[in-house]
C-alpha cells in the first residue's frame, strides 16, 4: 500500500531551472548558427546580379521581419506535421528561431558588404579568383568583421526570443520557471529569478561579443569604419 | 489544402476586434515608452549618479530580460503583492515599460550626438535657451533618433503578438481561439500573417517618409 501513494521526491526548483537555462542556450546557439549560414545566402542572394534572386531574398526579409516571431512558431508548430514532418518541438523551434533570424542577419550583413569598396570584387576576379572565391576568400570574412557587432547583438535579442519556444511545448527556461509556479505559486519569486538568469546569460553573452570582435579586429585597428 | 472563405466571414466579428485592440495597444504602448522613454533618456545624460544610476539599472534590466517574463511577473506575480490589473493594463504598461527602455538609449544617443562646442557656440551668440532646444539639438538629434525610433515601433508592433500569452485578447489570442474552436489552421494564420506584414509594411512607409522629412536639411 505504501508504495502506491509513494510519491517520488521533486527535485529541487532551482536545479529545474538551469536544466531549462541550459535549453534556453542550446535553443539561441543552435538557432543562431542557423540564422547565421542562412542568413549569409540570403544575403548574397539579396546583392546577386540575377533579378528573381534579389526580389526572393527581399521577400524573404520583408515576411520574416514583418510578422511577429510568435506567429512564425505557431505556424511552424502547427504547419510541419500537417504537411507529415513530425519534428520534436526543440528542432521545430530551432528552425524557426533560424529562419527569422536570418531575415535580420542579412539585412546586417549587407550593411557589411556595402562598405567594402567595389574594386575589391574586380581586383580579385582580375587576378583569377572565380566568382564564387572572391566571395569566400575576400568579400565574406570583411563583410562579417564589418557587421560583426550588428550580427553579435542580434545573437543577443535571439536568447531574449527564445522564450516563445516556451508557447510551442519547449521545455526552456521560461516553461520551467513556469512549471514551478504551478507547483508553489510564488509567481514572483520565480519569475524574478528567471529574468536574472535571462539577465546573467545576456551579461555573458554581450561579454564574449566584446572579446569577439576585438579578435576579428586583430590586425585592423587603423581602419576604424 | 482548401481555402474556405466562409470560416473567415464567419469569423469576421473576432478577427476585427482582435485587430482593433492589437492596434489600440500598439498605440497605447508605444505613447507610453516614448515619452517615458524621453525622460529616462535625459536622466541617463544626466551628470548627478543618484539620477543616472538607477534609471541605467532600470534601462539594463529591461533589456536584457524577455518580454514574456516581464509580464508574467507583471501579470500573474502582481496580484501576491498587491497589484491586480487587468489584462489590457498590463499589456499596455508592459509594452510602454519594456519599449521606454530601448527609447531611453535611442534618445540619449539622439542628443549626445548633438557637439557640445554647437551648445556653447549658440550660447556665446546670445541663443536663448528654448531656442537652442527648439533649433539647434532637437533637429539634429531627430535625424540620428528616428530611424531606430521606426525600427522601435515596428519591433513593439510585433510584440503585441505576445500579449496573446497573457490574454490580451487581441489579434493573435482571436486567431490562436479560431484554430482552437474550428482546427482550421491555414485560413486563420494566412490572414493573421498578411494583417501583421502589412502593418509593419505600412508603418516602416510613414518611417521612410518621415526620415526623408526631417533630414532634408541635410541635402
Amino acid at each position: 500500500m505504501g508504495d502506491l501513494l509513494h510519491i517520488p521526491a521533486l527535485p529541487p526548483a532551482v536545479f529545474i531551472l538551469l536544466i531549462g537555462a541550459a535549453t534556453t542556450v542550446a535553443v539561441s546557439v543552435l538557432g543562431n548558427i542557423l540564422g547565421l549560414t542562412l542568413g549569409i545566402a540570403v544575403c548574397v542572394m539579396r546583392l546577386s546580379l540575377h533579378r528573381a534572386a534579389r526580389i526572393a531574398a527581399a521577400a524573404y526579409i520583408s515576411f520574416f521581419r514583418g510578422v511577429p516571431l510568435l506567429v512564425q512558431l505557431l505556424i511552424i508548430y502547427y504547419f510541419l506535421p500537417m504537411i507529415g514532418f513530425d519534428l520534436p518541438p526543440f528542432f521545430a523551434a530551432v528552425i524557426g528561431l533560424g529562419i527569422c533570424s536570418a531575415a535580420y542577419q542579412a539585412e546586417n550583413l549587407r550593411g557589411g558588404f556595402l562598405i567594402i569598396p567595389r574594386g575589391q570584387a574586380e581586383a580579385a576576379r582580375a587576378f583569377g579568383y572565380t566568382a564564387g572565391q572572391a566571395r569566400r576568400y575576400i568579400l565574406i570574412p570583411q563583410a562579417l568583421r564589418a557587421a560583426a557587432p550588428a550580427l553579435i547583438n542580434e545573437m543577443i535579442l535571439i536568447l531574449k526570443a527564445s522564450s516563445l519556444v516556451s508557447v510551442v511545448g519547449v521545455a526552456d527556461l521560461t516553461r520551467e520557471s513556469q512549471n514551478i509556479v504551478a507547483r508553489d505559486l510564488n509567481p514572483i519569486k520565480w519569475y524574478l529569478i528567471a529574468a536574472l538568469i535571462y539577465l546573467v546569460i545576456n551579461l555573458v553573452l554581450s561579454r564574449l561579443g566584446v572579446a569577439a570582435e576585438r579578435r576579428l579586429n586583430v590586425g585592423y585597428e587603423a581602419a576604424t569604419l | 489544402m482548401t481555402f474556405d472563405h466562409s470560416l473567415l466571414w464567419q469569423y469576421a466579428p473576432q478577427l476585427l476586434k482582435g485587430f482593433e485592440l492589437t492596434v489600440v495597444v500598439w498605440l497605447a504602448g508605444s505613447l507610453l515608452a516614448v515619452v517615458l522613454g524621453f525622460a529616462l533618456g535625459c536622466a541617463l545624460l544626466s551628470k548627478n549618479g543618484a539620477v543616472s544610476l538607477p534609471v541605467r539599472g532600470y534601462v539594463e534590466f529591461f533589456r536584457a530580460t524577455p518580454l514574456l517574463v516581464q509580464l508574467f511577473v507583471a501579470y500573474y506575480g502582481g496580484p501576491s503583492i498587491g497589484i491586480t490589473l487587468n489584462a489590457f493594463t498590463v499589456g499596455v504598461f508592459g509594452l510602454g515599460f519594456y519599449g521606454a527602455a530601448y527609447f531611453a538609449e535611442i534618445f540619449r544617443a539622439g542628443f549626445a550626438s548633438v557637439p557640445p562646442g554647437q551648445i556653447d557656440a549658440a550660447r556665446s551668440f546670445g541663443i536663448p535657451r528654448w531656442a537652442r532646444i527648439r533649433h539647434i539639438i532637437v533637429p539634429q538629434m531627430l535625424v540620428l533618433s528616428v530611424p531606430p525610433g521606426v525600427t522601435l515601433l515596428i519591433i513593439l508592433l510585433k510584440d503585441t503578438a505576445i500579449l496573446s500569452i497573457v490574454t490580451v485578447p487581441e489579434l493573435t489570442f482571436q486567431v490562436t481561439g479560431m484554430t482552437i474552436e474550428t482546427f482550421a489552421f491555414v485560413e486563420p494564420f494566412a490572414v493573421l500573417a498578411a494583417l501583421y506584414w502589412g502593418m509593419t509594411e505600412l508603418v516602416a512607409f510613414f518611417g521612410r517618409r518621415a526620415e526623408y522629412r526631417l533630414g532634408r536639411y541635410l541635402q
